[in-house]
């Protein structure tokens, strides 16, 4: 088996704050880390190998050249091989753009029998790449995945939905985008991460997966980034009393309304 | 098009490293000037904050042929059902979609994807419908993202929508980018905003980023449908005019069977939120007083529309109320958009837990409980009074 | 954070990195709940094992990682010991259990059973300490009687740590009652052999998660393919085990005492009275002053200890009964002293402190009481100085 896991190095967001006084962001000293949601993903990926024996899983990231970090910290968990997608050409991609490219890559290797992806990533939350490349591969997608056995060319996997959860069977190849209470990641071998220091990554070119430059990158991306601006500051803390508690509660209520926290 | 630097100009101040959001942007180790990496997503941030006016943005030569966009009129929106019944957030989509819609000044289409569902029409059209597009096979009966996407792929490229919304929920989010690959539309997660540019047809979309450190403002200039998904509850569900009806459109497709077969549905989740995750929190402290009291809250909870029950120490401690709920120090770190705190003094070790929330509301009868300092809103009123009214003003 | 170059190899300082990591992500979340039920950390030491950290004191040929280096597996252990000790001796225990191994055993028995400790697949226990035999270890009463390819072992093994864990059992046994502590050989015993069981799970003061037993031999037949070096040798072998041992137990003291350290400044700078954090208080600033003063020494002198036993100095007993004396001390105090950084919040479970203190008090105790250190410290004085003065 053949198992392709998409990941993304991201900023750690919930390190990230907004100063308060000129109203942007401050990222000193922001990591940049492995997607979380893609560590379930990998994980995934990881226990199939250890049940199925043979079983190979290739690691695959877009991004410029320093997210050969998150390749090597998959090589340290276990994975056999990695990709790094790394072109210009492919800056400013959306996530119809990046789909499209990554697909391209993916069709490059031996054919896949499993795509896994977190299911969003951290710093864009679109939770959309995923279904996108399967259907640039032309695979079923199953989303929001807790749960997977494969047996005789076939997987079962249980999916979540608002209330309640599903159990799907999807032949192979197919999608997957996992979510975190699938399983716990893994933290990286010694040796794992031994092999990883000597890994010498050559990135892979837009030309090598022999992607359609037209639809690359930011003038192949339908969506435009047009203004970015902080929320609104908190507001300073209020306290409320000597009101009827059914004036304050409505008042409260409204509150949370207009912030469109509910 | 992309982001532009003329580095004459450049002095190496590094402003526009500090703003940009993507981290793009990074001083040569050479001179100190500024270049721009893969990670750039056009949006223009440091722009205005370069003091000599070194950067710019090169703007796309090419143009969509503007006819083949004035082709596609009309506003629609996914109306996700599940067993039969319409999903709430159809309906808030149908309450917004009707302003859009208006603005525009084109018709309001709800899309109806399932099997033997033509009851769920009506209601569609009292929420704000002008037309109700069903597509009734058996492939759709049970959710996969397969046939879901292939239909409502086959009816976006048949009619020709500028606006497509869907429900940010397992489903919407599940199908709806593989339509907007089949359809070769832009597509934008999470909308917290919408709103129109009128003269240009173009939907504004607004979503938060980075965690919610950041907000930005997304349009798809040259490609249509203009899609976009919304989170549940984002949106206020308009009242429903009874009696109000307009055109039903029964589309008979030639689906391909479903690949993906559902083979069992639980419904109704066997665990209660996980409060770790959650992004609302109620949590109860020794003011709650009893066990009992914690159906209150699970009240509020639900009014919420799905809230964790967080539960101080105190609260765990004297039995009410099983230490998987416990936030704080020993219990768990949490950062929800909301958290209220009932009857929660607010001790130290109950703040390093929770403290980060988005927003805090607190509820305690003592106005001098430590929690009034870091709430955003304090109540000083007695949990039993307040929270049964704040039940009833949310359900409103 | 400043740190003094203690000339770690690159080796060692990755070690220092993921078993940080490791212990924050892994172990924090749960010493509380370990301390509070006693459990035993299965699925933390499973996970060492998976993450090649159980044979770091193994050598290559043996499946493990170590190529003359002892820092790795005595950082490891410190590490671990930061968060929770209880965790890490139970992890350090293994080390223990398989020392006279690698110290005494032939390559046919290292071979057979090293691999499976190194992958952590197999956990090991070292069984010397009976009812009427605790620092004095010659006085031990379990028996080996010989009886044609095998050896029937019978006694009790009192307070093992791992007991009943543990896969691998290094057993100190007399084989002939006549020759006092020459008479003792040590087996390995292997879980599951017929006549060996396990008594209760001891109740303890702290170190709470680690499982500590009694081993019960009942005519247990062992094969005397499994006996140690010689006959007779079982007491070199247990008293060398301690030896290189000892340093182990002096990392987990610095270890803990730096635990208690972080918590106790981290909670002086945000704990305020009288309108300013209590750290700004100069009587408590020099508390805190004199704790990290005393943790340096400590990590200065069980380094130096190791390195240069890894250096190949001879006589180091003294230098091990030293640190593991030094160390332990320290982190009594500290731990001690961070409770009263806390005042009353030190003293609820909320904290980790109290539980520090609680844990700290055994490692004045436990692999030779400190006495017995203070023993083997002035025994070598004694012996040193009295060479000197004959000439």
């Amino acid at each position: 088996m053949h198992i392709v896991v998409c990941v993304k190095q991201v900023p750690n967001t919930t390190q990230v704050r907004i100063n308060p006084e000129t109203n942007t962001l401050v990222r000193d000293g922001v990591e940049s880390i492995l997607n979380p949601f893609d560590e379930n993903a990998l994980e995934m990926a990881l226990q199939l190998k250890e049940k199925h024996a043979g079983t190979k899983v290739t690691v695959l990231t877009m991004g410029p050249p320093q997210a050969a970090e998150v390749l090597k910290e998959a090589v340290g968990r276990g994975a056999d091989a990695v990709v790094l997608l790394c072109d210009r050409a492919f800056a400013g991609s959306d996530t119809w753009a990046t789909s499209y490219a990554l697909s391209t890559a993916i069709r490059k290797l031996e054919p896949a029998d499993l795509v896994l992806f977190g299911k969003q990533a951290i710093d864009g939350d679109t939770a959309q790449v995923g279904p996108g490349v399967a259907d640039w591969l032309g695979i079923p997608c199953i989303a929001y995945a807790r749960k997977i056995e494969i047996a005789d060319g076939k997987a079962v996997v249980e999916r979540n939905f608002e209330d309640g959860y599903e159990k799907l069977e999807t032949p192979l190849p197919c999608a997957l985008t996992v979510l975190k209470e699938a399983n716990v990641p893994r933290m990286a071998s010694l040796r794992g991460k031994m092999a990883a220091k000597k890994l010498v990554l050559q990135p892979t070119t837009a030309e090598m997966v022999g992607a359609d430059p037209a639809k690359l990158g930011l003038n192949a991306s339908p969506t435009r980034v047009v203004k970015i601006f902080s929320p609104p500051p908190k507001t300073g803390g209020v306290k409320w009393q000597g009101e009827e508690p059914a004036v304050l509660a409505q008042r409260l209520a409204d509150l949370l309304r207009e912030r469109k926290l509910i | 098009m992309g982001l532009k630097i003329d580095l004459d100009l450049c002095t190496g101040c590094g402003a526009c490293v500090a703003v940009c959001p993507f981290c793009a942007l990074a001083q040569r180790a050479s001179d100190g000037k500024v270049e721009v990496n893969e990670a750039c997503t056009a949006c223009g941030a440091c722009i205005d904050v370069c003091p000599v006016g070194a950067l710019s943005m090169e703007v796309a030569e090419k143009k969509a042929d503007a006819a083949a966009l004035d082709a596609f009129r009309g506003l629609w929106v996914f109306a996700e059902q599940r067993g039969g019944k319409v999903q709430e957030v159809a309906f808030e989509l149908l309450g917004e979609g009707r302003v859009l819609a208006d603005k525009l000044g084109v018709e309001l289409g709800a899309v109806l994807l399932g099997h033997q569902v033509g009851d769920c029409a009506a209601t569609l059209f009292e929420h704000g419908a002008d037309k109700v597009y069903v597509v009734d096979h058996p492939a759709l009966e049970k959710y996969t993202a397969e046939p879901y996407s292939e239909a409502m792929s086959a009816l976006i490229q048949k009619y020709k929508p500028e606006v497509v919304l869907a429900g940010a929920t397992s489903m919407g989010r599940g199908f709806i980018a593989r339509v907007a690959i089949q359809v070769n539309a832009g597509l934008t997660a999470d909308c917290t905003e919408l709103g129109v540019d009128v003269d240009q047809r173009l939907l504004l979309q607004t979503r938060p980023a980075f965690g919610g450190n950041i907000m930005a403002c997304i349009v798809c200039p040259d490609h249509r449908p203009q899609m976009a998904t919304v989170r549940p509850k984002v949106f206020k569900q308009p009242a429903p005019v009874a009696g109000r009806t307009g055109q039903l459109v029964a589309e008979k497709l030639d689906l391909k069977d479903p690949v993906v077969k559902v083979l069992e549905t639980v419904n109704a989740m066997q665990n209660e939120v996980n409060v770790a995750g959650a992004e609302f929190i109620v949590t109860g402290g020794r003011g709650v007083g009893g066990p009992e009291n914690f159906k209150l809250l699970a009240e509020l909870a639900e009014a919420l529309g799905g809230a964790a029950i967080g539960a101080s120490r105190a609260a765990v401690d004297a039995g009410w109320i099983s230490s998987f709920h416990q936030v704080g120090q020993t219990g768990k770190t949490v950062r929800p958009k909301i958290y209220i705190a009932c009857g929660v003094s607010g001790q130290i070790q109950h703040l390093v837990g929770m403290n980060s929330s988005d927003t805090i509301i607190a509820i305690n009868k003592d106005p001098d409980a430590p929690i009034f300092g870091v709430a955003d809103v304090g109540i000083v009123g007695d949990l039993f009074q307040v929270v049964p009214e704040l039940i009833q003003a949310l359900k409103k | 954070m400043a740190e003094l170059n203690y000339g770690l190899s690159e080796l060692a300082l990755e070690i220092r990195g993921m078993v940080r990591e490791f212990a924050e992500a892994r172990v924090k979340p749960v010493r509380a709940e370990l301390d509070e039920t006693g459990h035993f950390p299965t699925e933390i030491l499973r996970e060492l094992g998976k993450m090649d950290l159980m044979g770091l004191y193994i050598p290559a040929e043996y499946g493990g990682t170590f190529e003359g280096d002892s820092m790795p597996n005595l950082i490891a252990v410190e590490e671990l010991s930061r968060i929770c000790i209880g965790v890490s001796v139970s992890f350090a225990a293994n080390g223990l259990g398989a020392d006279p191994i690698l110290l005494g055993a032939s390559d046919e028995q290292k071979k057979k059973f090293l691999p499976a400790l190194a992958s952590g697949e197999k956990w090991a226990a070292y069984a010397l300490t009976e009812p009427n035999a605790g620092s004095d270890a010659g006085s031990i009463r379990t028996t080996a009687v010989k009886k044609g390819d095998k050896y029937v072992l019978n006694g009790t093994k009192q307070w093992i740590t791992n007991g009943g864990e543990a896969d691998i059992y290094t057993v100190f046994a007399v084989t002939d009652k006549n020759r006092g502590a020459r008479g003792v050989s040590a087996f390995i015993v292997e879980k599951g052999t017929p006549g060996f069981t396990f008594g209760k799970k001891e109740n303890k003061l702290g170190i709470r998660a680690s499982a500590t037993r009694e081993l019960i031999f009942e005519d247990c037949e062992v094969p005397a393919a499994n006996l140690i070096g010689r006959e007779g040798t079982g007491f070199i072998w247990a008293m060398k085990t301690f030896d290189v041992s000892r340093p182990g137990i002096a990392a987990q003291a610095v270890g803990l005492a730096q635990g208690a350290l972080d918590e106790a400044v981290m909670y002086a700078k945000v704990r305020e009275q009288f309108g300013k954090p209590i750290i700004a208080n100069q009587g408590l600033s020099w508390m805190l002053a004199d704790m990290a003063t005393k943790v340096e020494t400590a990590r200065a002198l069980t380094y130096a200890t190791v390195q240069s036993i890894d250096r190949g100095v001879k006589d180091y007993s003294k230098f091990s009964a030293m640190c593991k004396v030094y160390a332990s001390d320290v982190a009594m105090q500290v731990t001690t002293d961070a409770v009263q950084v806390f005042g009353g919040y030190g003293y609820m479970k909320e904290y980790p402190v109290e539980k520090m203190m609680r844990d700290a008090k055994i490692l004045q105790i436990y692999e030779g009481t400190n006495q017995i250190q203070r023993d083997i410290i002035g025994l070598a004085l004694n012996k040193e100085y009295g060479a000197v003065a004959k000439k």
